[in-house]
């Protein structure tokens, strides 16, 4: 590939990328909302809710994201739902992440120990108290690694939505590999932009997780 | 006379099948410590943690202050006293814990300070200010700003009686508060609960700590399968006991404590 040839694309690359983080970004945020949703209210023991949840984590986590796209994009207005190719993309990430972010944080509110909360409850503090002020912090800490990690997969999983033409990075490649005959140089510049975001993402992760998880160092200084 | 501060009347509890606590009688006076010790899962513990009604009781009476505990004797029969009013009664109740139980992501100031704000409402400013001083009675002072898992196991058993105490309880329950620290750090813990006793604290209080017991305790109850099968000063329970059962636990405590 000639730089010219690069220089030529490196706009749409550029805007590509842009539309990836932000798809990436909006979609995570919604994923870690409603997957934070989703387990409180699993929380709350009521078996009917308890059993819908169930199935809606099940469908996303059970059938591939590429399906789910199609049917929330193509199938949509069928219900009266008419999102942008973007908007239909963000949704999509965001429910389909929520699935996974739901199960990270139910694992974690379950290695909360028992005892630190019987410690919350013999002092007399509210249910509300407990679960903000000790139960979610406790287990928000130790989904860290879990939740970057999905985050992660996440950025990479944006490449399914080129499929239904949002103008992210892939799609930009791809017009750029149809108009200029070069695929392998495409790619290549494609997967630089990846590499930059994937660890940007895990180096943002390990800071926070380091930074949070100072004060669990066991035994240090015992 | 006024009601014991805790007054447990035929107490029974069962874990499906296995009956842990059969019709327990205990009370503990005001400013009294008692002792309770067994073997292993004899039901101290059980009983201890039925008296903050951490664990439900099946039957029987559980009375703090007069006031009974866990629930309230409707027209229909009993019922589960509602969240609010066992939480009332809880604040008045300290707990410390066999695991310490500090909260890992908060500072041991902030560990004693959180119920202050959250529970008594105090305002931040006033709840760290006792905090302060609820660590230095505890003799740490000098780690108010130090995460659990940065102290040891006797510094982190402390914070949390200061914890307990800092929520000026009327009575405190130990469970097994030693049981999980190094021989060399059980005395500081120790020493912050006699001079507890010392000072009038109601203490009721499940040990291992012989030695502790005997120094310590107004009373001793020795309870063996669900049943306080004998109970009176130190000296009588642990030297003139009738109970076969209760001399042949002290013997082998002996054996293991001598060499």
């Amino acid at each position: 590939m000639s730089l010219q040839v690069f220089l030529h694309y490196l706009p749409s690359l550029l805007s590509g990328f842009g539309v990836t983080v932000l798809c990436w970004s909006a979609g995570s945020i919604i994923g870690l909302a409603v997957g934070f949703v989703v387990t409180l209210l699993n929380r709350l023991r009521f078996p009917p809710l308890h059993w819908l949840l169930r199935v809606y984590v099940e469908i996303l986590r059970g059938t591939p994201f590429l399906m789910q796209l199609f049917l929330l994009y193509a199938g949509g207005p069928f219900i009266g739902l008419r999102l942008s190719a973007t908007a239909a993309g963000i949704v999509g990430l965001g429910l389909y992440s929520s699935a996974y972010f739901a199960e990270i944080f139910r694992a974690g509110f379950a290695a909360v120990p028992q005892g630190q909360i019987e410690a919350a409850m013999s002092v007399g503090m509210r249910s509300w108290d407990i679960l903000f002020r000790i139960r979610a912090p406790i287990a928000l800490t130790a989904t860290i690694p879990s939740i970057v990690n999905m985050l992660v997969i996440l950025s990479k999983e944006t490449v399914v939505l080129s499929i239904i033409t949002v103008p992210e990075l892939m799609y930009q490649m791809q017009t750029m590999a149809a108009e200029t005959f070069t695929a392998f140089d495409a790619i290549f510049a494609m997967a630089v932009f990846y590499w930059i975001l994937v660890e940007a993402v895990s180096r943002a992760g390990r800071r926070l997780e380091i930074k949070v998880t100072a004060f669990m160092a066991r035994e240090a200084a015992a | 006379m006024s009601a014991p501060m805790i007054e447990i009347k035929r107490v029974s509890k069962s874990f499906g099948p296995l009956q842990v606590l059969r019709e327990v009688d205990l009370a503990v006076g005001r400013s009294e410590v008692v002792c309770l010790i067994g073997p292993s899962g004899s039901g101290k513990s059980t009983l201890l943690r039925c008296v903050n009604f951490l664990e439900t009781y099946d039957s029987g009476d559980i009375r703090i202050d007069g006031r009974l505990i866990g629930y309230r004797d409707a027209a229909g029969g009993r019922q589960p006293m509602p969240a609010r009013e066992l939480r009332e009664m809880r604040r008045e109740i300290g707990m410390v814990f066999q695991h310490f139980n500090l909260w890992p992501h908060m500072s041991a100031l902030q560990n004693v300070a959180e119920p202050l704000k959250r529970v008594r409402g105090l305002k931040p400013a006033e709840a760290d200010e006792r905090a302060e001083a609820m660590l230095k009675r505890v003799g740490l002072a000098d780690k108010a700003g130090a995460y659990p898992g940065r102290l040891s196991g006797g510094q982190q058993q402390r914070v949390a009686i200061a914890r307990a105490l800092a929520m000026q309880p009327r009575l405190m329950l130990f469970d097994e508060p030693t049981s999980a620290l190094d021989p060399e750090l059980v005395g500081e813990v120790l020493e912050v609960m006699r001079d507890l006793a010392a000072e009038g604290m109601t203490m009721l209080i499940v040990t291992h700590e012989m030695g502790f017991a005997a120094h310590v305790a107004d009373r001793i109850a020795f309870i063996d399968s669900g049943r306080i099968i004998d109970q009176g000063p130190p000296k009588k329970v642990f030297h003139e006991s009738d109970e076969p059962r209760v001399r042949q636990f002290l013997q082998t405590y002996h054996d293991r404590n001598s060499f």
